[in-house]
Parts: C-alpha cells; sequence; structure tokens
C-alpha cells in the first residue's frame, strides 16, 4: 500500500449511529433537542414578555396565569424558563465557537510547524490557564461590556487553550506517524496533509471536546448572572437562580425550574460527550473487569511423591478471555523440580514458558484462568492457597528473578527499602538486623560499595547492578525454590557470565531448586540439571542436560538446539553438535 | 532543586506581572467618566474635574501604570475609588476566607479522589463503573449548583450547618469547621471527579508495572503492594492534575461565596466589577494570580519529593 492512500476516515462516518444505538446517549440527545426546542418555540409556548414585572404578581403561586408562578418581582417564570434558554444554548454555541476557531487553528499551526510558532502559543496557554476564568470575566464584564454574550465570547477566548492543547497533541501524534512524512515525501502539500491525514483524526476528540465547553460555558454563564453581572433584559437561568435565591426562605421553589433546566442541560451535554467517547473505543462500551478465581480441577493425594520432591506440576492451563473466545497459552504442561536442582525450561517467546513460571508463583494477571491436576511445593497445595499462605510462599519459599532488571524496581523507594521491607515482613527480623542482612547480600552478590547502592535509588545503578540487587532480593529470605525468568536476557554479554555464575554459586550454596525459563542453550549448558523444553504452550521434551545435547529426541528440540548454538560459543561442554532441523512452522502464539 | 526552585519563582513573579499589566491596561483603556460614575448624574461639572485629579485620572495612561506598578512591588496596591479603603487591608481581610474554603476544598478533593480512585483501580465491575459515571456529573455540574442544592437541603430545611456568614479560625475552630463545611464540599466536587479519573488511571497503569509483579514476588501484602508502592508511584501524574483544579477551586469561589455569603476575595470581586471599581479588581486580580502561583510552587516541591527523579538530578 502507498503511505499517501492510508486515511483513517472510515469511522467518522459510523460514529453518529454507534452513538445513537447507546441509550444514554440518545436519551442525552433527547433533552438537549428538547431544550432547543422550547427555546425557540419560546414566542409560541408564552404570552409573556420575560422581563415584564407586575408588581401584583409577586411571587405568585402556579396558576392558569402563570403555568409555573412568578418570581420575586412578579415576572412570569415560564417565559423566562424559555427565554433564559435561548440565553443559555446561544452563549454555550457562542463559547465552542469562539473557542475553536481561536484554538483550532492555532493548535494545527503549533503541532504542524512546531519551532518558535509552538513556543510563543504555548507560554501564551499557560498565562491564560494560570488565571481563574471567572475572575477574568468580573474584570471583562466591568471594564468592557455587561452583555452575556460578549462575555461568551471573551470565555470562548479564555477556554481556547483547552482546544489548542487537544488539537496540537493530536497533530502532534499524527505529524510524527511515518504515513505523514511519506506522504510529505512523495509530494502532497502542507494543505492536503491536514485536510487528509490530520483533520479526520481531530474531529471525533473536538466534538467531545466542544460537549466540555458548551456545558462549561453554560455553567460559566449562569454563574455570573447569579452573580448580578449581566444586562437586566436578558433574561437567563442564572438570574432566575439569582432571584429565586433572594427568596430561598419565601418561596424555595423558585430555585427548582432554572436549576433542574440548567442540571439536564449541562448533564445531558457532557454525558453525550462520554456517550462518543465510548462508542470510539475499540470494542464499545467497556467489559466489566472480571476476577477469575484459581481453579484446582482434581487435587490428587500426594501418596507416590519422592521425599526429595520440591516442586510438582501437572496438567497445568492457562487460559485468558478474550472478545471471540478463550486463549489457551498453556496445555496441559507437567513438571516436576527436586530439592536443589535446576531445571531448565526452554522455548521460543510465547511457548508460555514464563506463563508456567508465573502460574506456580501464583502471579498471573487477574483475568487468568488457571487450572491443574496438581499444583504443589514441598508438600503444599499450591491453588489451594489463602492469600496470606501464599504471601509467606513467595519470598519465602520461593524466590523470583525477573527479566528485565530496570523495570522491575520500584523507582520511588531506595534500594536498601526494597532489600528490607521482605526481610522484616517474613523474617521477623528489626530495621537493624535486616539492614546489615542486605548489606552482606549486596556485598555477597558481588556490589563493590554496598552502602552506596542501599542509598540509591533504582535510576542511579546500572543494569547489570540492578540485576544482581535483584538476585539479592530473591534470595534474602532463604527460599527453597527460585524461579528465574530469563534472568541474563537484558544484560551486556560481559554482564551475563558473571550474572550466571553468581547464580550457579547461590544455588550450590543454599541447595536451592531453580527454575531457570530461557531460551538460550549457552545458558543451559552452563547451569542446568535437566532441561523441559517447551513449544505452542505443552512440554515436547524432558530430559537430562547431556541427554539433550548428546541425543535431542524431539525434532524440535533439534531446531531449536541448531538455531542457538551456532550463534556463538557456547561455555561448558555441549557434547554434541546438532544437525539441522525441520523448519520452524507455525511457531506462534 | 534550589536553581529549580528560583526559576520557578521568577517565572510566576513574571506571570503575575504580565497578568497584572493587562488587567490595567483593560480596566482603563475603556474611556468611561469613572469620576462621574462615582459621584452620579447630579454632580457639577468642576466637583466631577476635582475628583478625576484627585484620582489621578486626569494623567496619561502611560504615567499612571507606572505610579501603581511602583507601589504595587512595595505593597501598596491604591486605595477603592468608591469606598477609599486601602486595597491592601480589603485583601488581607477577605483572603483567609477564601483560603479557608477554597484549600479545605483542595485537600476535601485530595482525600476522596485517592480514595474513590483506588477503589476504582482496584474493585473494577460496577464501582468502577460507578466511579465513572459519578466523576463525568461531577466535572460538568457546576459547584455553585452544588452549592445553592447543599444551602437549600442542609443549610435550610435540615438546619445542620449554618446558611450563611463565616467565623474566623481565632475565633473558634469548630465554628469556622462549621461555616466552611458546605462551601468547601460544594467546590471539592469537581476537582474530586477529575483528580479520581486521574488516581484511576495512573494505579491502573503502576499496577501493571514490572515492579509490582516483582514486589508481590517477594510475598509483600497487597496492602503494602497497593498502598505503599503503587499508590505512590501513581501520585505525581494525579498531583498535576490537582494543580490545574485549584485554578478551578478559586473560580467555583467566587460563586460560592455569594451562596453562603462569604466575605472573601470572590464577593470584593464580584462587588468592585457591578460597580466598576478598578483598584480593588485589579487587587483581587494579583492576589488571586499569585496564590495561583503559590500553590502551584508547593505542589511542585511535592512532586519532587514524591519523584525521586526530579529531586536528585
Amino acid at each position: 500500500m502507498t503511505a499517501v492512500d492510508v486515511e483513517p476516515t472510515p469511522r467518522r462516518d459510523r460514529l453518529p449511529r454507534r452513538t445513537l444505538r447507546d441509550p444514554l446517549a440518545a436519551g442525552c440527545l433527547a433533552v438537549l433537542a428538547l431544550v432547543i426546542a422550547a427555546s425557540l418555540a419560546a414566542p409560541l409556548l408564552t404570552d409573556y414578555v420575560p422581563d415584564h414585572s407586575v408588581m401584583a404578581d409577586t411571587l405568585a403561586p402556579a396558576s392558569d396565569a402563570h403555568p409555573l408562578g412568578a418570581d420575586g418581582v412578579g415576572r412570569d417564570v415560564l417565559s423566562r424558563l424559555l427565554y433564559g434558554g435561548r440565553t443559555s444554548l446561544l452563549g454555550g454555541t457562542l463559547a465552542v465557537l469562539v473557542a475553536f476557531a481561536v484554538g483550532g487553528p492555532l493548535g494545527v499551526i503549533s503541532g504542524f510547524y512546531r519551532g518558535w510558532f509552538d513556543a510563543v502559543a504555548g507560554w501564551i496557554v499557560n498565562v491564560i490557564m494560570a488565571v481563574p476564568a471567572i475572575i477574568v470575566m468580573l474584570v471583562v464584564m466591568a471594564a468592557v461590556s455587561q452583555d452575556l454574550n460578549v462575555a461568551m465570547v471573551v470565555l470562548g477566548v479564555i477556554m481556547a487553550p483547552m482546544v489548542f492543547r487537544l488539537i496540537r497533541a493530536s497533530v502532534i501524534a499524527v505529524r510524527e506517524e511515518l504515513y505523514v512524512d511519506a506522504a510529505r515525501v512523495s509530494g502532497l502539500g502542507d494543505g492536503r496533509v491536514m485536510r487528509r491525514h490530520v483533520l479526520p483524526v481531530v474531529v471525533a476528540p473536538s466534538v467531545i471536546q466542544a460537549t466540555q465547553v458548551f456545558a462549561v460555558a453554560i455553567g460559566i454563564q449562569a454563574g455570573l448572572a447569579f452573580l448580578g453581572l449581566g444586562k437586566a433584559s436578558q433574561a437567563s437561568w442564572g438570574a432566575m437562580l439569582g432571584d429565586a435565591f433572594t427568596n430561598i426562605y419565601n418561596a424555595p421553589v423558585l430555585l427548582l425550574w432554572p436549576g433542574v433546566a440548567m442540571g439536564l442541560t449541562i448533564l445531558a451535554s457532557s454525558l453525550l460527550g462520554n456517550a462518543v467517547r465510548d462508542a470510539l473505543g475499540p470494542t464499545g462500551p467497556r467489559p466489566v473487569r472480571k476476577r477469575r478465581k484459581r481453579v484446582v480441577r482434581q487435587s490428587a493425594p500426594a501418596a507416590d511423591v519422592p521425599a526429595d520432591r520440591l516442586l510438582t506440576v501437572e496438567g497445568l492451563r492457562v487460559s485468558y478471555p478474550k472478545p471471540d473466545g478463550e486463549k489457551s497459552v498453556v496445555e496441559g504442561v507437567s513438571l516436576t523440580v527436586a530439592r536443589g536442582e535446576v531445571l531448565g525450561l526452554v522455548g521460543e517467546s510465547g511457548s508460555g514458558k514464563s506463563q508456567t513460571a508465573f502460574s506456580v508463583l501464583g502471579l498471573l494477571p487477574d483475568d487468568a484462568e488457571v487450572t491443574a491436576d496438581r499444583l504443589a511445593f514441598d508438600g503444599q497445595d499450591l491453588l489451594g492457597m489463602d492469600t496470606a499462605a501464599l504471601n509467606r510462599m513467595r519470598g519465602h519459599g520461593i524466590g523470583y528473578v525477573p527479566q528485565e532488571p530496570m523495570s522491575n524496581l520500584d523507582p520511588c523507594f531506595r534500594i536498601g527499602f526494597q532489600l528490607v521491607e521482605p526481610m522484616r515482613t517474613h523474617l521477623g527480623l528489626s530495621r537493624a538486623e535486616a539492614r546489615s542482612r542486605a548489606l552482606g547480600l549486596l556485598e555477597r552478590v558481588g556490589i563493590p560499595d554496598p552502602e552506596r547502592v542501599f542509598r540509591s535509588y533504582p535510576h542511579q545503578i546500572s543494569g547489570g547492578m540492578a540485576q544482581r540487587v535483584l538476585i539479592a532480593g530473591a534470595v534474602s529470605c532463604d527460599p527453597r525454590l527460585l524461579i528465574a525468568d530469563e534472568p541474563t536476557t537484558a544484560l551486556d554479554v560481559t554482564v551475563q557470565a558473571e550474572v550466571l555464575d553468581l547464580m550457579r554459586s547461590l544455588q550450590q550454596e543454599h541447595a536451592m531448586g531453580m527454575v531457570l525459563v530461557t531460551h538460550d542453550f549457552g545458558v543451559v549448558a552452563d547451569i542446568c540439571d535437566r532441561v523441559a523444553v517447551m513449544r505452542g504452550g505443552r512440554i515436547v521434551e524432558t530430559a537430562p542436560m547431556r541427554q539433550i545435547f548428546a541425543a535431542p529426541g524431539h525434532p524440535y528440540t533439534r531446531t531449536l538446539l541448531a538455531s542457538t548454538l551456532d550463534g556463538g560459543p557456547v561455555r561448558g561442554e555441549p557434547s554434541a553438535r546438532p544437525g539441522a532441523g525441520e523448519p520452524l512452522k507455525g511457531m506462534t502464539s | 532543586m534550589l536553581a529549580f526552585l528560583f526559576r520557578r519563582i521568577v517565572a510566576g513573579a513574571a506571570l503575575v506581572a504580565v497578568v497584572a499589566t493587562a488587567t490595567f491596561l483593560l480596566l482603563n483603556l475603556t474611556g468611561t467618566d469613572v469620576a462621574r460614575n462615582i459621584l452620579g448624574e447630579s454632580a457639577t461639572r468642576s466637583a466631577v474635574t476635582a475628583k478625576s485629579h484627585e484620582l489621578g485620572l486626569d494623567q496619561p495612561l502611560v504615567e499612571r501604570y507606572w505610579h501603581w506598578a511602583e507601589q504595587a512591588v512595595r505593597g501598596d496596591l491604591g486605595s477603592s475609588w468608591f469606598t477609599g479603603d486601602p486595597v491592601g487591608q480589603s485583601l488581607v481581610d477577605t483572603l483567609p476566607v477564601t483560603l479557608s474554603i477554597v484549600l479545605a476544598g483542595l485537600l476535601l478533593a485530595a482525600v476522596l479522589s485517592v480514595a474513590l480512585g483506588t477503589a476504582a483501580a482496584l474493585r473494577g465491575g460496577w464501582v468502577d463503573r460507578m466511579v465513572q459515571l459519578a466523576a463525568v456529573l461531577g466535572t460538568a455540574v457546576p459547584s455553585f449548583l452544588i452549592a445553592l442544592v447543599l444551602a437549600v437541603t442542609v443549610a435550610v430545611q435540615l438546619g445542620w450547618l449554618p446558611a450563611t456568614g463565616y467565623v474566623a479560625i481565632d475565633a473558634s475552630v469548630t465554628d469556622w469547621l462549621r461555616s466552611i463545611v458546605l462551601p468547601a464540599v460544594s467546590l471539592a466536587v469537581a476537582a474530586t471527579a477529575a483528580t479520581a479519573m486521574q488516581v484511576r488511571g495512573a494505579l491502573l497503569d503502576v499496577l501493571r508495572a514490572d515492579y509490582v509483579r516483582t514486589l508481590r514476588s517477594r510475598g509483600l501484602s497487597t496492602r503494602s503492594v497497593v498502598f505503599r508502592h503503587a499508590l505512590r508511584n501513581a501520585a505525581p501524574p494525579a498531583l498535576t492534575v490537582l494543580a490545574l483544579q485549584f485554578i478551578g477551586l478559586i473560580s467555583g469561589a467566587v460563586v460560592v461565596e455569594k451562596v453562603f455569603g462569604l466575605p472573601g476575595i470572590g464577593s470584593l470581586a464580584n462587588s468592585a466589577a457591578v460597580r466598576g471599581d478598578a483598584p480593588v479588581l485589579l487587587g483581587t486580580v494579583v492576589v488571586t494570580v499569585s496564590v495561583v502561583v503559590a500553590v502551584n510552587l508547593l505542589l511542585d516541591i511535592a512532586y519532587g519529593w514524591l519523584n525521586p527523579k526530579v529531586r536528585v538530578s
């Protein structure tokens, strides 16, 4: 496809219909239509002039002459309500038009050309946004004109920054998309680029923004009129509220009609904007977030389990609910780890190896559905555990080393605190004990200046250091099992070997069992006792490490060995160079 | 950090100066005969001229501006054209009232938005939907309408709290609290709604972060993971929104003060606007913008405290 042809327009045509299908949106439109119709038809619906006051009718109750009664100075409430609607609708419309007429073009120019224009416009916007709107309106009405419509034009200017920011951000987003650059290179003029690529993207958010500006403008206009500003001849809901407020003890019912009219108009307008936003969403209304429990399908009694067995996984399945049915990512995985044994879990990305590891820790996302015939750690059933028991088991029983060191430390807390907190929780150490133990751990994992790192924030240390810190954290509470998810993948090659050595020595020191998730047979050769090879959510082969290299049983294992071993030298002793396997097909998911 | 603060203070002072200058020009360029307005239709021509001279209105605009700016920098904001009261004293009298309700509203909004946003993010389902709907409604309804409803129901009908009036905090703390509860609640609704949505969004983002999974893998309780770690990380973006909302709170206060009969800056600005009392109006603009700048500066400091990357570098 050529870049110039890409046009994100089709959504625009369907948006109105999709919005209307939402009953709430249809209701909002009906309310707005009613308000507009009643305001336009005001002369037909009432014979009164809204600012004509008859002293004898002061605070008259509802009657045939005054269907909604009369106000504090004897003006007909119904006529003021209807004509007041005109003031509100006109005011809101003026503000929207001015805000978009000012903010729209400036936003497009700022976003499209950036540079000095953008800098100056941004500065002016900040000044305008720093001043409370009503204060500006008070100054303007005192200095320029008491006319509410003039005030609404000024309000449009004050609210233009909101439009400016929105349009500018949208334009920048489009601008940075490659296809616009491509369109420019292929000779489209700026005007056509804007019309064909920028405009369609900006329309929908502008509709939402317009409903918000409209609602806010009606509210501010009413506020000003309520304060007593505006010309007396201009009937408005705000002025009605002001009059009703002075009679709050005599006739509180006067507050009802203008309050309801204004509230409904504002709510209908902003809910309509919300409905448009929902209709724009990828699948219409948001689905309700469900929490699925981890389910044991059938828990067999642990009779035939060997005494040195640490981890038992039998028939593990993990799936996620998707709009078009379930998406299964682990399909019946079984594996075991003995005390002090290192199991390599090998497979390409997407094979389900990380999902298997997280299932053991109970750390899958909320919407994951987990079932297993058996999932047991050191004699305890992991699936039936309550949260408190699970938390005791995590960290204390099973340690976890993540893949990406820089994103796995909390950026807001010092490293020392992040090490000390679990030790105080699990081992019941005092602050000082935990601190000295943490410093010892940092030294043990090879950090040259433990005191400094202890005091540092994560962004102040390197990736290799961060991974050492995470390893220190994983072993801090003497776990019996360590689950490491690609612990060296994100590190520099030189650091990889050191970190791997560290993990192996820690594993031997503490006689920990270990599940090492990796796609790298070099790592496997280095450290693993046994290997389980995963593909497409299943384990295709489990065998002792030497056997995997010497005589891989499954064709997929051979393929995998071929593709990883050819890349670089392997430390340790790979006893076999496998030949070429079958081509990798159907390897996704 | 000090250099950062210094830059922000200079920028804030520049902002106040620009807004004050623009306001001064706007209020003095309109060409109405101020002295005639003050003295009324029946005043003699010579009396009007004398009044003009007394107020310095017969001098060129540039000179009047320099005179005003020079005095303003020294802390003297002039006197009211109508009552002759010094503007500075009026502001000192009214500022505590407005600050009481606005800061109480801000505090309320901060607490409530964290509670609602956290509940929506953690519970999901119908709690989330209700909070989202309430947030849309809360941001849309103007604060003075809420104030009117509260005044009619809670104050007038039920009589639980005073409908009007302000009690200074040094007179009686409980009466002060009673006098600011309803105004602060009216003001807090919109700010709560907007900030709660930000807390919800930021918290959902943080809860998906890798380090949250790692913290859970260490066996920390949900309470510690959510309330100590996740909320702390979600706070900076929420604080940015709260800072923006503060300006809206001051806007709302102008009208809400009238509903509850509070003698604050808003009432002062309102009566000055109705009369066309330029020095008083100018003074209220300078003070409100200064307050906005000061609060934003405080929130910046809080932001730095919450975000170690800003603090250290």
